[in-house]
């Protein structure tokens, strides 16, 4: 089992490559420690910037470094970066094009019983809503290293958010298929870029991001001993959306289900909705959680409690597969 | 022309535009006008010609909806053409909206929203501290923006950091839309208040160059802190019309009302000449 959450992935990253790019600047709302970055703060004090527990600043110091030619990660609680410096990203981010990566932490309800204040169950929304802002959500430790490599290439506002707890690999050093603002597709054993995927002959497509395409695999597994072909999309790239993908898996199943830790409105499954609704009508399920204050519980309570595990998401899909006979 | 006259020939390019465009903040483009003027032709390395420049002088319009001055000011710095902002200002598919858009030459931050300019030029003033780079850090805020909580975020960080390349000015005019600034929300005492952030602090008389320009250039020998400059200037400063008047904040002059506004501008002008 995995020990390495996609936070410390994010660290060893940039540490490795701060070490030939005096430009990378690492930012914390006194988070350091929760974001995994206290290694980097320690290693390169020059390139670390505290703002104590002051997200706005947080992210409008982040603005102001990429306007200076700076590359910053501005990493704070997912919870208070989407929401208490909404309007920095938009303005100071994503509206004046800085290069800003902003990492939200201990995303989704990473924070289990510490309740709504510090869950982020409306983070993609929010910022998918934003022009001029990316939106990732990076599934395993492997495919966020790679994300994050790809994102120090490029000079555009993103948002990532990153779970607390490790999850299980998915991908491995040897094989983790990556292609910028493409899904990748899991078949079984079969993992491949999106546009070098086929779906002939599939019953479902599952369409998950961040820490919930574990347990899609997982329920794609149950399905195959039903008899049931199930393929997964790991659609990290949330903003821009793969939507050929989308369209392609669709036309070709005879349901679409969801999956993400967000709540139901204006998520992934409302985006996947939008396009498969347009494109290539075919029905839609989304699993996600629910429009109130979550149970308390750890992470894995909740997400058992709402269906959101494999076994969850394996009975959902064929509670949809039934209706579509 | 010098510097002095300089500031009502431009105060009458921004009443021409606010009049073509059919709206503006006009109060607060009168008030801050003599800080723009000795920021830009005065204090500041920034021209057409070093915009690419990592050391060139970097400056934030805060208080957004001034940008009618900013772009007066930035069109007499050769940015783009007086006649086209006119032309173009706040109309369908212009570039030249109602507030600072860095998609313009000379604009290198979006401002609008209150309260970002200050903890964004912390950033800069980082970067530059980082770097080595001399260039200096300006920010230009208004008085009513002081409320916005995010403004004293940056100051704490200023300090924290000891930013003696960013400098910050408060276009103090004492007005904001609801009224008088200490009615809506008290700010005075203002310089204590950034003294004990950990702030240098300078109050001068806002509309005037020389005394602006003096605060400056003081500014630049303080070491280990920012320095704020507390512009004490008059809101639609150049016309009996709009001076002191909290409902010029944001007004289109009539007919009537241009006329005299452009009779007391040309007589500032000449008197200074």
């Amino acid at each position: 089992m995995n020990k390495i959450p996609n936070r410390q992935a994010i660290c060893d990253v940039l540490m490795e490559r701060a070490k030939t790019d005096k430009d990378i600047v690492v930012l914390c709302s006194d988070s350091r420690g929760s974001a995994s970055l206290a290694p980097f703060a320690n290693a390169y004090l020059e390139q670390f910037v505290e703002v104590g527990i002051a997200e706005q600043d947080l992210v409008s110091i982040s603005a102001g470094l990429a306007k200076c030619g700076k590359k910053p990660f501005a990493a704070s609680p997912a919870s208070f970066l989407s929401t208490r410096s909404y309007e920095q990203a938009k303005v100071d981010v994503a509206y004046s094009n800085t290069n800003v990566t902003l990492i939200g932490i201990s995303g989704g309800i990473s924070y289990g019983a510490l309740g709504m204040s510090h869950h982020s169950a409306q983070d993609i929304a929010a910022m998918s809503a934003i022009p001029n802002m990316r939106v990732y959500l990076p599934s395993d430790r492997f495919q966020t290293a790679k994300l994050i490599d790809a994102l120090l290439k490029d000079e555009k506002p993103s948002y990532i958010r990153v779970g607390r707890n490790a999850v299980e690999d998915i991908y491995s050093e040897e094989s983790c298929p990556f292609e910028m603002d493409q899904a990748t597709v899991i078949c079984g054993d079969t993992v491949r870029i999106s546009g070098a995927a086929t779906f002939d002959g599939i019953d479902l497509a599952i369409i998950a991001c961040g820490e919930m395409v574990k347990p899609a695999c997982d329920a794609a597994a149950l399905l195959k001993e039903q008899g049931i072909s199930a393929v997964v999309l790991d659609m990290y790239c949330v903003k821009p959306l793969d939507t050929e993908a989308i369209i392609r898996a669709a036309k070709n199943a005879k349901a679409v289900l969801t999956v993400e830790e967000h709540a139901p409105f204006g998520g992934l499954g409302s985006m996947v909705s939008q396009v498969v609704g347009s494109e290539c009508p075919k029905k839609t399920v989304n699993l996600a959680l629910p429009d109130a204050p979550v149970i308390t519980g750890t992470s894995k309570e909740v997400f058992d409690y709402y269906g959101l595990n494999a076994e969850g998401i394996a009975k959902k899909a064929e509670e949809i597969l039934q209706n579509c006979k | 022309m010098n510097l002095d006259a300089l500031a009502y020939k431009l105060r009458k390019d921004v009443i021409n535009m606010i009049v073509a465009g059919k709206g503006g903040h006009i109060g607060g483009d009168m008030s801050v006008m003599e800080i723009l003027t000795t920021l830009y032709f005065k204090e500041m390395n920034i021209s057409p010609e070093n915009m690419d420049s990592p050391d060139r002088d970097l400056f934030v319009m805060s208080k957004g909806h001034s940008v009618e001055a900013l772009y007066a000011v930035l069109a007499e710095k050769g940015f783009f053409p007086i006649e086209q902002v006119i032309n173009e200002f706040s109309r369908f598919g212009s570039k030249f909206i109602g507030h600072p858009n860095n998609k313009l030459p000379g604009i290198e931050m979006n401002s609008g929203s209150l309260g970002h300019g200050l903890p964004v030029c912390v950033g800069m003033a980082l970067a530059g501290k980082m770097d080595k780079r001399d260039y200096r850090v300006y920010t230009v805020m208004g008085d009513g923006e002081l409320a916005e909580g995010s403004v004293w975020e940056g100051a704490m960080s200023a300090s924290h950091y000891k930013l003696d390349n960013l400098c910050a000015v408060v276009d103090r005019n004492r007005l904001q839309i609801s009224g008088n600034t200490e009615d809506v929300m008290h700010h005075d005492d203002l310089c204590a208040r950034f003294a004990s952030f950990g702030w240098n602090v300078i109050s001068v008389e806002g509309n005037r160059i020389d005394a602006l320009y003096e605060a400056f250039e003081s500014a630049k020998t303080v070491k280990g802190r920012p320095t704020v400059v507390i512009a004490n200037t008059t809101k639609g400063c150049g016309s009996s019309v709009m001076e002191n008047k909290a409902n010029w904040h944001h007004k289109v002059p009539t007919q009537e009302e241009y006329e005299q506004i452009m009779k007391d501008l040309d007589a500032h002008m000449e008197a200074l000449a």
